[in-house]
């Protein structure tokens, strides 16, 4: 059984859950209970499971991340939401010191942190320089973390049932502009294993390693690759960390070609060590150089003006790859077929956020 | 669950034994260091050892504790195993951490004492989360919280004290004054005339402060403590001033590097905790000549065998640096 839902839908039944099949999953966060919701991703928990399993909290990031891990320790399930990426930095010590460390440091015989932490990656209508980092290289950098990077609903649900009963600490990173999207989304105990990417489609050119929403740009960009006679594989990482490795490195040694999108800057990026692993792994397979589509390597401006051409889009993706097989796209059309403006990801976007 | 009593009825004779205990061990590591064996920091509670034996046997048994870089005395006062604390130092497969964590990052899930990290105020926070958890099980445990008192200069002490205020969370929050932060003294850290307890009293949370050096009012203010927790009074702050007589990471003792003066730690040292609290139990009587030298023997020879459990133990095999990542099926 299915529905068809929104992301933010999947989200919060993804919870709803989890909280259902165990008492002991909580669910905390600034706002998570306040009239909006969060972008309706905790919509109907608090009234469904009362205030003390889903409640708001102090302004007090570092604190509440370790107040959830300790919980943890004591057999808890904590889910943490951020409405935003750039608010968590404030915990950075607490994910990365105690529970990115927790069963190494003290060699496997502390109790399982079993925090899961939402965080929102903005983009779009000025969000600007502290509202819009894509941040999920550093904590893939860390070991013991798990991230993941859901780019469809039923990967957002399936992905966060999976991460709310892992036994160890998982980072969700939730794209805003993927919150409206509608898709098929099954019912019930839906679980999408972590550190297993997805073939969104089958080709024999050109790999295309992508990740949230940077995945809906380059499906964007498929039916123009088509048009020149090119057929790309599409991987959606959905995993950071883990990363599935055996599916990329197959593709690659397959097409003999690569293209890693990340949603982030380029510096030391998820899609830099794509193509160093691939490099390093199938250098004979491959029949040109890798490349990255990545953001600028700046922080992000605010201005609509500057915003413009500032992230690459399904253009870039069509452009980079008919220059690696040499062919001609027109890509004219995609930006012509965008009836929004560029700063925001539809209609249903009026802001502030 | 069976509470200890408050206040009167104070265990001597056990005070005694801890805290003389925490002291052979930790002035037996001192003077092994130089070995080179044990190949870690340590930071050792010598001079402190009041507080630990007293908050230690004040703590029910099913009570739970986080301590931080200074911890080999609440773990050992919790009932944390001494072979294994040693073991762990000496980096030994059996230590409590099998190696990995070595005298900063200490465990004993068995007798409630939930882990010791080094970054300071870092098990502040998780320890309110132990709270939040024992609260939402309606347990009568109480969560420990042993820190310093340049812990409470973190963000994430108030961060993780005004959320304990907030929910009323069964959180015992003990800060050891010390006076110093590694060199730096608090008049450079605290504004002059801050006394800890009194800001933090201002956080709503009940607070009380004494000298950390008299283990009998440390343990019936920690016993009373716990009584109010218990009953639903929400958190306690207790701070206690006690004075560490040895360097701040390491075996030896440093007053000639001129952050402190001689004077100062003489004063200390003259008034002993341990050897003052022998002397008042052989004076009243409580203990004799006879069982003290007992006492001592028995401590010796518990130590002795820790060291010699320690140093025989097999080291963990090189694979074992990349076991214990994750948790569960998520094991690599």
């Amino acid at each position: 059984m299915s529905r068809e839902c929104t992301y933010a839908d999947a989200v919060a039944d993804a919870t709803a859950v989890a909280m259902d099949l165990d008492p002991r999953v909580l669910c905390f966060g600034l706002g998570v209970d306040d009239p909006k919701r969060i972008f309706g991703t905790t919509a109907g928990l608090a009234e469904r499971f009362g205030p003390l399993r889903v409640f708001d909290m102090p302004t007090s990031e570092a604190g509440m991340t370790g107040v959830a891990i300790g919980a943890s320790l004591d057999g808890a399930r904590c889910l943490m939401t951020h409405q935003r990426l750039d608010f968590f930095l404030l915990a950075l010590d607490q994910i990365v010191n105690n529970a990115a460390k927790w069963q190494y440091m003290f060699g496997g015989q502390g109790s399982p942190v079993r925090i899961v932490v939402r965080l929102i990656l903005g983009r779009g209508w000025g969000q600007g320089p502290t509202h819009s980092q894509n941040l999920q290289s550093w904590f893939a950098h860390i070991p013991g973390l798990k991230v993941v990077m859901p780019s469809s609903p039923a990967d957002a649900k399936g992905l966060l049932v999976s991460a709310l009963f892992d036994d160890n600490p998982v980072l969700v990173l939730e794209h805003r502009w993927l919150h409206q999207m509608r898709g098929e989304v099954p019912e019930g105990d839906y679980r999408v294993p972590l550190g297993k990417a997805a073939l969104v489609t089958e080709g024999s050119d050109v790999t295309i390693v992508t990740m949230s929403y940077m995945t809906v740009e380059a499906i964007h960009a498929l039916p123009f690759l088509h048009k020149a006679g090119i057929s790309a594989d599409v991987i959606d990482l959905r995993s950071i960390r883990p990363l599935d490795w055996d599916t990329v490195l197959h593709s690659v040694r397959k097409t003999g070609r690569l293209l890693a999108v990340d949603t982030a800057s380029p510096m030391c990026s998820v899609a830099s060590e794509i193509v160093a692993t691939a490099a390093c792994e199938c250098f004979s397979h491959l029949k040109i150089p890798p490349r990255r589509i990545t953001l600028p390597d700046y922080p992000v401006p605010t201005s609509p003006a500057l915003t413009a051409g500032f992230y690459p889009r399904a253009e870039h993706i069509a452009v980079a790859v008919s220059e690696m097989l040499g062919r001609e796209v027109d890509v004219r059309q995609i930006a012509a077929a965008r009836k929004s403006p560029h700063d925001v990801p539809g209609d249903w976007f009026k802001g502030p956020f | 669950m069976t509470l200890r009593a408050p206040s009167q009825e104070v265990p001597q004779v056990e005070l005694l034994h801890s805290m003389k205990r925490l002291r052979c061990v930790e002035e037996a590591i001192a003077a092994r260091y130089s070995e080179e064996r044990m190949r870690c920091p340590v930071h050792l509670s010598v001079g402190q050892e009041s507080v630990s034996a007293a908050v230690g046997l004040a703590l029910a048994p099913t009570d739970l504790a986080v301590s931080g870089h200074r911890a080999h005395t609440h773990y050992l006062a919790k009932g944390g195993s001494m072979p294994r604390l040693l073991a762990e130092i000496y980096g030994k497969r059996a230590g409590c951490s099998r190696g990995k964590g070595g005298s900063m990052h200490l465990i004993d899930e068995g007798v409630g004492f939930k882990g010791s990290t080094a970054i300071v105020a870092g098990t502040i926070p998780i320890g309110t989360g132990l709270g939040l958890s024992i609260s939402l099980r309606n347990s009568q445990q109480v969560a420990c919280v042993f820190f310093g008192d340049a812990a409470v200069e973190e963000g994430v002490f108030f961060e993780a004290v005004n959320f304990a205020a907030v929910r009323r969370l069964p959180v015992l929050y003990l800060c050891e004054n010390n006076f110093y932060s590694v060199y730096s003294p608090l008049r450079v850290r605290q504004p002059e005339g801050r006394r800890i307890h009194e800001m933090v009293a201002g956080l709503g949370v009940s607070v009380a402060h004494g000298d950390g050096n008299d283990p009998e009012l440390v343990y019936r203010m920690a016993s009373d403590a716990l009584v109010a927790i218990r009953a639903g009074g929400g958190p306690v702050f207790l701070e206690f001033t006690t004075y560490r007589y040895r360097e701040h990471c390491g075996p030896n003792f440093d007053n000639d590097l001129g952050y402190r003066t001689e004077a100062e730690f003489l004063r200390w040292r003259a008034a002993d905790p341990v050897e003052t609290y022998e002397a008042r139990l052989l004076d009243s009587g409580v203990i004799t000549r006879q069982s003290l030298v007992a006492m001592e023997a028995e401590i010796v020879a518990e130590v002795t065998a820790a060291f010699a459990f320690a140093e025989a133990s097999p080291f963990p095999e090189p694979v074992d640096a990349y076991r214990d990542l994750y948790s569960g099926e998520g094991g690599e």
